[in-house]
């Protein structure tokens, strides 16, 4: 029981990080832009809110949670933006290549945040020494009344998580509302499919996609913070991980078929399917390692039976990835 | 009223699609956009390291030509990197988005590390071609999937292609902890590194890694006959084709998925062959970094080169340097390595924008005679 309590506890732990980046490279896609920079915006997303936190608590002598999570917040917010901004800018306007400049994102993003990680470990005086309990813990404190103190208690698998993982689903659902039921969702989904028709209909479509681009990189760079806030308990490490959790994030935007509400339960199960290699018995270091193939296994199945079966609502967008401009139709 | 309605409609910048400019002043563009990139990367490093420009610059270019070793090691980075955008070449051509690389590299790399360690017995020319026709077939299945699927279904390639990464990162993780050396010990260490069986020698020692003749030569044919491929052959014509419109293809009675399929055969097995001279030629191992990302800066090479197999040369020599460059700043001012990252960022970003005004024109309101 105590094992299972355990490994749901971790799969949605994991499954929030991805679940965060998901939803905002769903939004991204939407508008027709295949953003690649993924990692690179949960990685400038992670580092600013954790330099933010790390720098006010080092300076203020009683440093207030609320203070340091509501700085963090800010600074993810404006870091992921920006980034957001600047692959909105060379793609929606300079019309560079997508693919391109979403890579290009990923590898300067990762480059970044180690090396601002780095330079601050140094500071903080070595590996892992940055500590940013107020914010931590104010990021990652539950609802103890429901679960108890015990981490076996049923509930914990439940309730016992920072609130961040109930935001994460909270915007989930907002993005599959705005999506589904407002105006502006129809227009977004417009650009996607076909911008031309979107713009004969009167949709600023340089607009939408810069909406989009920025809004999506915002919940992205959300992902980058839980992960530094509450998956590593607000430090820094240079691992490659927040890539690797990154790439995650774009697989099962796929596996979500573009569906906000999916990415919920996906994300879930990507983080189940993670770490259930620690409670098969029986496996080997090296089975270990063909198990944690499973999730972009899976990915890859959903891509292929979607694309077998070609129903409309399952498709991507129809322009994902292809420039617009308005004089070459 | 109707002047002031006049002004809002013509936006203050307007872009216009502008074609036909020549290739010297293409060229001059790219430069101009370099140019740009090394003063404001310079001015990053002052702030992030506080070196000064003059002496960044200077011991850039020293660490990549300083010496003989340095200039080799130059040789060696660069031309593994041409080679995997020589091989992203062919799919590109056809816009056909092979973000592979990286995965069809490491499975060329884990066939190559198999025959290093299991067919020692084997004579080291007859060890060696052996080895080169794996990792072709290796990073041709782990190309021929996608291509397959794009063809019959047209399952989206971009996807394919990236999930196909993790699935080889995954492989090549399995393979590590099959052949590790001590129990625990994560790595696969140098294979034969008593008896040198499968290494690929020097061109002008007969030492190892002394020089990496070899593997400039290797890469340095390819890109010639690659070159060739594209722009005389039949089956080039064909690839330029359907990158230029699918409908077009077909109606000039292109077999678009057979020149599909062919076309990834091709481009993932020159992609597994990278795999094999990273194996054999360079760090006679295996890791999940043995590829290091250098899968997905060929994909920018290729794309910057605009598939011309000889542009991308300066384009990948360009960016080792750099890489060479940012690492020895960062050694010499105690800052970490990362910080060449960031400044291949922003170079890329350079080049990439830099892109934009070979193609476009930016009119500014009131500024122009016809109207």
């Amino acid at each position: 029981m105590t094992d299972i309590i355990q490994l749901m506890h971790s799969a949605v732990i994991f499954g929030t990080v991805i679940m965060l980046g998901a939803v905002g490279e769903i939004i991204t896609e939407k508008a027709g832009h295949l953003n690649l920079g993924v990692p690179g915006v949960m990685y400038i997303g992670g580092i600013s809110g954790l330099m933010a936190s790390f720098f006010y608590e080092n300076a203020a002598a009683e440093p207030s949670g609320i203070i340091s999570v509501i700085l963090s917040l800010t600074a993810t917010i404006v870091g992921s933006g920006l980034a957001g901004l600047l692959y909105g800018f060379l793609t929606v306007t300079l019309r560079t290549n997508q693919n391109v400049t979403g890579l290009t994102l990923t590898i300067m993003g990762g480059g970044i945040a180690n090396f601002f990680g780095g330079m601050l470990s140094k500071y903080a005086g070595g590996v892992g020494k940055i500590s940013t309990d107020a914010a931590s813990s104010c990021y990652r404190a539950y609802f103890d009344f429901l679960t108890g103190d015990s981490t076996s208690n049923p509930l914990y698998a439940i309730f016992g998580y920072g609130w961040m993982t109930f935001v994460a689903i909270g915007i989930a659902v907002l993005a599959h509302l705005f999506l589904k039921k407002t105006r502006a969702g129809l227009g977004l989904r417009a650009v996607g499919e076909n911008p031309a028709t979107a713009d004969a209909a009167g949709i600023n479509v340089t607009k939408y996609k810069y909406g989009a681009i920025v809004v999506g990189s915002v919940i992205s760079g959300l992902g980058g913070l839980y992960y530094t806030m509450d998956y590593v308990n607000g430090t820094w490490i240079i691992d490659g991980n927040i890539e690797a959790l990154g790439w995650l994030a774009v697989a099962l935007v796929i596996f979500t078929t573009w569906k906000p509400l999916n990415a919920i339960w996906g994300a879930y199960l990507f983080g189940l399917l993670y770490w259930s290699y620690l409670y098969i018995p029986g496996l080997t270091r090296s089975s270990q390692e063909i198990f944690k193939m499973l999730p972009y296994l899976v990915t890859l199945a959903v891509l292929i039976v979607v694309s077998l079966r070609k129903k409309k609502e399952n498709l991507p967008p129809e322009h994902l990835g292809l420039p617009y401009f308005r004089e070459e139709r | 009223m109707s002047d002031s309605h006049k002004k809002h409609t013509e936006p203050l910048l307007r872009v216009v699609k502008f074609e036909g400019m020549s290739r010297g002043r293409r060229w001059l563009v790219r430069l101009i956009a370099v140019l740009t990139s090394l003063i404001v990367s310079g001015i990053l490093i002052l702030l992030l390291a506080g070196m000064n420009p003059i002496t960044v610059y200077g011991t850039m270019l020293r660490a990549s030509f300083g010496s003989t070793r340095l200039v080799w090691n130059l040789l060696r980075d660069s031309s593994t990197l041409l080679l995997l955008g020589v091989g992203l070449a062919p799919a590109f051509a056809m816009k056909f988005w092979n973000i592979g690389a990286e995965g069809q590299m490491l499975v060329g790399g884990i066939a190559t590390a198999f025959c290093m360690k299991y067919f020692t017995g084997m004579p080291t020319v007859l060890l060696i071609l052996v080895m080169i026709t794996v990792s072709l077939i290796a990073g041709a299945l782990w190309g021929l999937l996608p291509g397959v699927f794009k063809a019959f279904w047209n399952t989206n390639e971009t996807l394919f292609t990236l999930m196909m990464n993790y699935i080889a990162i995954q492989l090549t993780s399995f393979m590590v902890s099959q052949w590790e050396v001590g129990a625990g010990n994560n790595t696969v260490g140098i294979i034969n590194s008593k008896g040198h069986e499968g290494w690929i020698p020097g061109l002008f020692t007969s030492q190892y890694n002394k020089d990496f003749g070899i593997n400039v030569l290797i890469v340095l044919i390819v890109t010639v006959l690659m070159f060739v491929y594209l722009k005389y052959s039949k089956h080039g014509y064909e690839i330029s084709v359907v990158g230029d419109s699918v409908n077009t293809a077909r109606y000039a009675g292109i077999n678009v998925k057979k020149v599909y399929i062919r076309t990834m055969i091709l481009s993932g097995a020159v992609c597994g062959l990278a795999g094999f001279l990273a194996v054999s030629g360079v760090s006679h191992s295996i890791s999940t970094s043995t590829a290091g990302g250098r899968g997905f800066t060929a994909i920018i090479v290729a794309w910057l080169a605009k598939f011309n197999t000889f542009s991308m040369i300066a384009i990948a020599i360009l960016l080792c340097f750099l890489d060479q460059g940012a690492l020895e700043i960062a050694s010499s001012c105690n800052v970490n390595t990362y910080v060449s990252k960031i400044i291949t960022g922003v170079i890329l970003f350079f080049l990439l924008a830099g892109e934009f005004f070979t193609m476009y024109r930016v009119k500014i309101r009131g500024r122009h005679q016809n109207p």
